[in-house]
């Protein structure tokens, strides 16, 4: 049994009287993938801006490789660099190329070598087939476009941990696909995320574990056949269900 | 032709002397350009600080700035401080010292306006690639502002090559004053149309300092656009 990558327990995070997450523990081994899923204002995304240190904690732990992170003390460059996040809204820098975007971390905050980040961008553009795209601008680029340049921005820095929040929230319907292909591939290959998701088929077929969170607290937490299929709480049902339409021309009442 | 007095602007040396005294004033006028530009970036990350007082002195020394007539600031410097602290300072010192003062609390106000109005996700996209605050400056959150600071800028620029008018009154001879000696001189010589033409070729020559800067200004503009 090997030690969990990410070891989260009893997590608190309050915003002045505002209690945003209540005591929040969980896993997450190498290789995993945990999708976290609820209802907004449930808390899933500051959960994961706690992960890499884009908010301060008011109580609990957070091991990242058996180091305390949520510690004073804690050097966070250091920590991000091996902790990728991709968010909701791309935000790639506007006044860079792609190429320019993927490289910025290796180049400047790893100080790595100019040739072989290069290399590896490209090869990451190829992987999300933008690789004709590299000196494109930003604006460019479609949405879902934009976003898998985010994601492969985030991998450039060969992360341990990936964290995804809500980053199909804001793409037109068409482009999601082409952003939760890249997720999925990445999930093949072994890579240990953490994905908050409103796109339920999605998080079905990629998470190995899934969380559900209501009010600051996890109120469900199962394997992803378990949570869809079976929910055990009247939450976790009531949640699922507002995913579900009643087709309604069974109950039309036609005239004729 | 004599009577229309256009001669006056040829007379002598005028036209080298009024040169002289444009290039007084561009020097004035860039020189605290160039300080208030580069201070300034600095004066804006002051600004924006998250520690209080020093965000605190800044305000105190923008407004300050704001509500002092240059004029003021001018005489206060080369009139009484400089007497007491026994410096010998050059009236054009004077002025580049007070430009740039007002300008780099101006400045810095511009910029921190334009590293306000970043969205807050590009800064925290490049914390989450494990940036720090001065790799984050130098690399996303400058570069963006100076696009969004520059017609503000430059607007900045001209006001201090207009304001420098104002150094003829600590004893700088600048092309205004100039174009006062030369309008002096011809009005012992009954020359009455020699305001109308001296002031004239002053107000062309501010044109002629003014408009590249704003054209450069475009320029860049539409450069960045791209």
């Amino acid at each position: 049994m090997n030690a969990p990558l990410l070891d989260i327990a009893g997590l608190r995070k309050t915003y002045g009287e505002r209690e945003v997450l209540r005591g929040l523990s969980l896993r997450v081994r190498k290789g995993e993938v945990l999708v976290v899923v609820g209802p907004s204002g449930c808390g899933k995304s500051t959960l994961l801006r706690c992960i890499n240190g884009l908010e301060s904690i008011q109580g609990g732990r957070i091991r990242f490789h058996g180091a305390d992170i949520a510690a004073a003390g804690t050097d966070w460059r250091a920590v991000r660099q091996r902790i990728g996040m991709v968010f909701q809204s791309y935000d790639l820098f506007p006044h860079m190329t792609v190429l320019g975007n993927i490289m910025l971390g290796p180049l400047k905050a790893q100080k790595r070598g100019r040739k072989e980040a290069q290399a590896q961008a490209e090869a990451l553009l190829e992987r999300i087939g933008l690789l004709d795209r590299k000196d494109a601008y930003p604006r460019e680029l479609s949405g879902g476009q934009k976003q898998r340049v985010a994601i492969a921005r985030a991998l450039c820095m060969n992360p341990d941990l990936m964290l995804f929040d809500e980053v199909t929230a804001s793409l037109d319907p068409e482009m999601v696909r082409e952003v939760l292909d890249v997720m999925l591939e990445l999930a093949r290959r072994g890579m240990t995320m953490v994905i908050v998701t409103h796109e339920m088929a999605f998080a079905r077929a990629v998470a190995d574990n899934v969380i559900f969170m209501d009010g600051g607290v996890i109120v469900e937490e199962a394997r992803p056949e378990e949570f869809f299929e079976r929910p055990s709480t009247e939450r976790g049902r009531k949640f699922l269900d507002t995913f579900i339409f009643t087709p309604t021309h069974n109950e039309k009442e036609i005239e004729s | 032709m004599q009577s229309l007095g256009v001669n006056v602007i040829f007379d002598g040396n005028n036209l080298i002397r009024l040169g002289e005294g444009l290039w007084v004033t561009m020097r004035i006028a860039f020189s605290s350009a160039l300080f208030s530009m580069v201070l300034g970036v600095f004066a804006g990350i002051a600004m924006s600080a998250r520690f209080k007082p020093l965000r605190l002195l800044m305000r105190l020394y923008l407004e300050t700035v704001r509500i002092t007539p240059v004029l003021v600031l001018l005489f206060l410097l080369y009139f009484s401080l400089s007497k007491i602290f026994y410096l010998s300072l050059s009236a054009e010192t004077v002025a580049i010292l007070v430009f740039s003062f007002w300008g780099t609390a101006e400045m810095g106000d511009i910029a921190r306006g334009a590293v306000a109005s970043i969205p807050l996700h590009q800064r925290e996209s490049g914390l989450a690639l494990g940036m720090g605050p001065a790799q984050l400056y130098a690399y996303i959150l400058i570069p963006q502002a100076a696009r969004r600071l520059l017609p503000a800028g430059i607007n900045l620029v001209t006001r201090l090559i207009k304001t420098t008018a104002l150094v003829s009154l600590i004893g700088e001879v600048d092309v205004l004053k100039v174009g006062q000696q030369i309008i002096e001189h011809a009005s012992l010589l009954r020359n009455p149309m020699a305001p109308l033409w001296v002031y004239a070729l002053i107000f062309l020559l501010y044109f002629a300092v003014c408009y590249p800067v704003a054209l450069l200004s475009r320029r860049l503009e539409n450069k960045w656009r791209n």
